[in-house]
């Protein structure tokens, strides 16, 4: 890694310096009103070259999971497959404009069509949108969809979601931008639903519950069939939060489990890339009775054709256009690259490699809920007097390692969440449990070493702090 | 573990400590520790009334933001309005000067079902 700090752009500027010269003036020029103009924007005046070095080196200081393992829990940060950019990049694909009308975009509507039908089958659904752009925005399709089923059916008094108090904290957001509460349910000790405060908050109030299977702790639990059961019995409906989908492919349809409507993240479990903050894709599935309330359009075939349709009660659109295409895109070359046995075998291998590299971890680290796990875990950082799992965290940076998810699940004191994904291999995995041990030794040896960590980096420990309670969000104040 | 011994706790780590007929709340030692330095609290306004048990505001680490919930139901008579400004007085003087909000209790029978100090030691241990 490039580890001499880099100037901001403003500080490379000099007066007079431009990347750019423009073309001559071929129009009747038009002077800006006076009053109005601007001699001094404060934008950098830089030369081309020292731009591309600038942004060149800033790219060398990047972390990705091109160049490194990236165990960051609950995020499923695993590679994706260059071939998916292939896909993407064909003209075909890339260029057709979204105004083109059914008859000369056969070939995108049947894309969005089959990857419908692929999902329908992997998740168990009768029906599929693939409108939402994100996991979050999924969810607050699927409790739209909730709400406007109860009220289709004269029922305005159910209010509440049930959110047990290991979800992901866009669940409660989700319901709450939806105009519904959310109810926090508790953990049991196994780390699963606790089954007595579900059956006590269960009531007329309650449109339904949002479940995450296998859960944040990396369980499974093993009461969904009771607790949609039981859910369905009080006239709610269940909502499957699908970000731990990369567990259960090939192997577990939520849909005959009970789920009635549930988001899959395509940039997670189908290999979409997510690092950067998207462009993601969060479908919605659900059952027959709730096929009418998905958001539109989608694509359907008439006859020998595809089209696209609005289901007949929609709850509206949820993004401009047909989602994020290029993102459909890739997750439907995944989807084929794989194929049904090979969607078995990604899971199978999530969940091997979750439970070997725990197996490794615990040598040194507790595990608060120690039974077998899924396709995560979440170990604790606290592992000698005075140390905590943040020091645990930026010391892995010094190893060369993203650090896991800390501080979440908020069930777990000192989270450590680790997420190895499918797409390691067990040399990848031996090399972090072997460092995770050595850190674990140096804190109980020279815990200074964690608590100044990270010091390979071009900026050290920050004053997070510091910067949560003072923040400074303007380039010269 | 530094207790109140005065004051009596949810199992959500707030405490409720009776004075005169009002009651000043706010959040454990144990809970202010766990959730390391405090960057933003969150409080109702004046006058709103909260059942048992109800959200009454929200306060935020640099770990994670947590909902506050009400020890007893009550209608807020004053915030604290200091840690607007200082957050961290929550984390250095949790029973003092970093209280939470003053409520009068709209059922004052919800005292008796409140930990205790020696309860709530025993509870947050267990953690």
């Amino acid at each position: 890694m490039n580890l001499a700090p880099e100037a901001l752009i403003y500080e490379l500027s000099s007066p007079g310096r431009q990347g750019a010269a423009l073309p001559v003036c071929d129009v009747p020029a038009t002077p800006v009103p006076a009053g109005l103009a601007r001699i001094e924007l404060g934008l950098p005046e830089v030369d081309e070259l020292s731009v591309v070095r600038h942004f060149t080196r800033l790219s060398q200081k990047n972390y990705s999971i091109d160049t490194h393992f990236y165990p960051l829990g609950s995020c499923t940060m695993k590679y994706n497959p260059k071939v998916n950019e292939v896909a993407a990049g064909l003209h075909g694909w890339r260029d057709t404009h979204p105004l083109v009308g059914e008859d000369f975009s056969q070939g995108a509507i049947e894309l969005i069509w089959k990857l419908q039908e692929a999902l329908r089958e992997i998740g168990g659904f009768k029906a599929v949108s693939l409108q939402p752009a994100a996991g979050a925005h999924g969810e607050l399709a699927g409790v739209f969809m909730i709400r406007a089923w109860h009220l289709s059916r004269g029922d305005s008094g159910r209010t509440k979601i049930l959110i047990p108090d290991s979800a992901h904290g866009t669940n409660p957001a989700s319901c709450t931008m939806a105009g519904l509460t959310a109810l926090t349910i508790p953990s049991d000790a196994e780390g699963g639903v606790d089954m007595a405060a579900l059956k006590a908050a269960l009531d007329k109030s309650v449109a339904g519950i949002m479940i995450t299977n296998p859960n944040t702790l990396g369980l499974f639990d093993r009461n969904i069939e009771e607790i949609a059961r039981l859910v369905h019995e009080a006239g709610g409906l269940v909502y499957g939060d699908g970000a731990n989908m990369n567990a259960l492919t090939g192997i577990f349809k939520p849909g005959e489990a009970g789920i009635d409507v549930m988001h899959f993240n395509l940039h997670k479990t189908f290999s979409t890339p997510h690092g950067g903050g998207g462009p993601g894709a969060g479908m919605v599935g659900c059952s027959a009775e709730l096929a009418d309330f998905l958001p539109g359009p989608v694509a359907v075939m008439r006859g020998s054709k595809y089209g696209l349709a609005t289901p007949a009660k929609t709850i509206g659109r949820m993004k401009s256009f047909y989602g994020n295409f290029g993102v459909l895109v890739r997750a439907y070359t995944y989807v084929r690259m794989l194929g049904a046995s090979g969607m078995r075998r990604l899971a199978e291998n999530a969940v091997l490699n979750a439970n070997y590299l725990k197996v490794l971890v615990e040598k040194a680290y507790k595990v608060k809920y120690p039974r077998r796990c899924m396709h995560e875990f979440v170990a604790m950082g606290d592992i000698a007097e005075g140390v905590h799992t943040l020091d645990v965290a930026k010391r892995l940076i010094d190893y060369g390692f993203h650090p896991p998810t800390i501080y979440f699940p908020l069930i777990v004191p000192e989270a450590l969440m680790i997420e190895p994904t499918e797409t390691e291999d067990k040399d990848t995995l031996d090399g972090f449990a072997e460092v995770l041990l050595k850190i674990a030794e140096e804190a109980r040896t020279n815990a200074q070493l964690l608590h100044d960590a990270p010091t390979t980096t071009p900026v050290g420990r920050l004053d997070e702090v510091g910067a949560a309670r003072n923040p400074v969000l303007c380039y010269r104040g | 573990m530094n207790i109140d011994k005065n004051a009596r706790y949810r199992t959500s780590h707030e405490y409720a400590r009776k004075e005169g007929a009002e009651v000043v709340a706010g959040i454990s030692d144990h809970a202010q520790d766990s959730l390391g330095d405090i960057v933003f609290v969150e409080l109702p306004e004046l006058g709103k009334s909260f059942k048992q048990g109800e959200a009454f505001g929200v306060v935020e680490s640099v770990k994670a933001a947590s909902d506050l919930y009400m020890p007893m139901s009550g209608k807020i008579t004053a915030v604290n309005g200091d840690l607007q400004g200082d957050p961290s007085l929550v984390n250095k003087d949790c029973y003092g000067k970093g209280w939470m909000i003053r409520f009068s209790p709209t059922n004052a029978g919800e005292w008796d079902g409140l930990m205790d100090a020696a309860a709530y030691e025993k509870e947050a241990g267990k953690e």
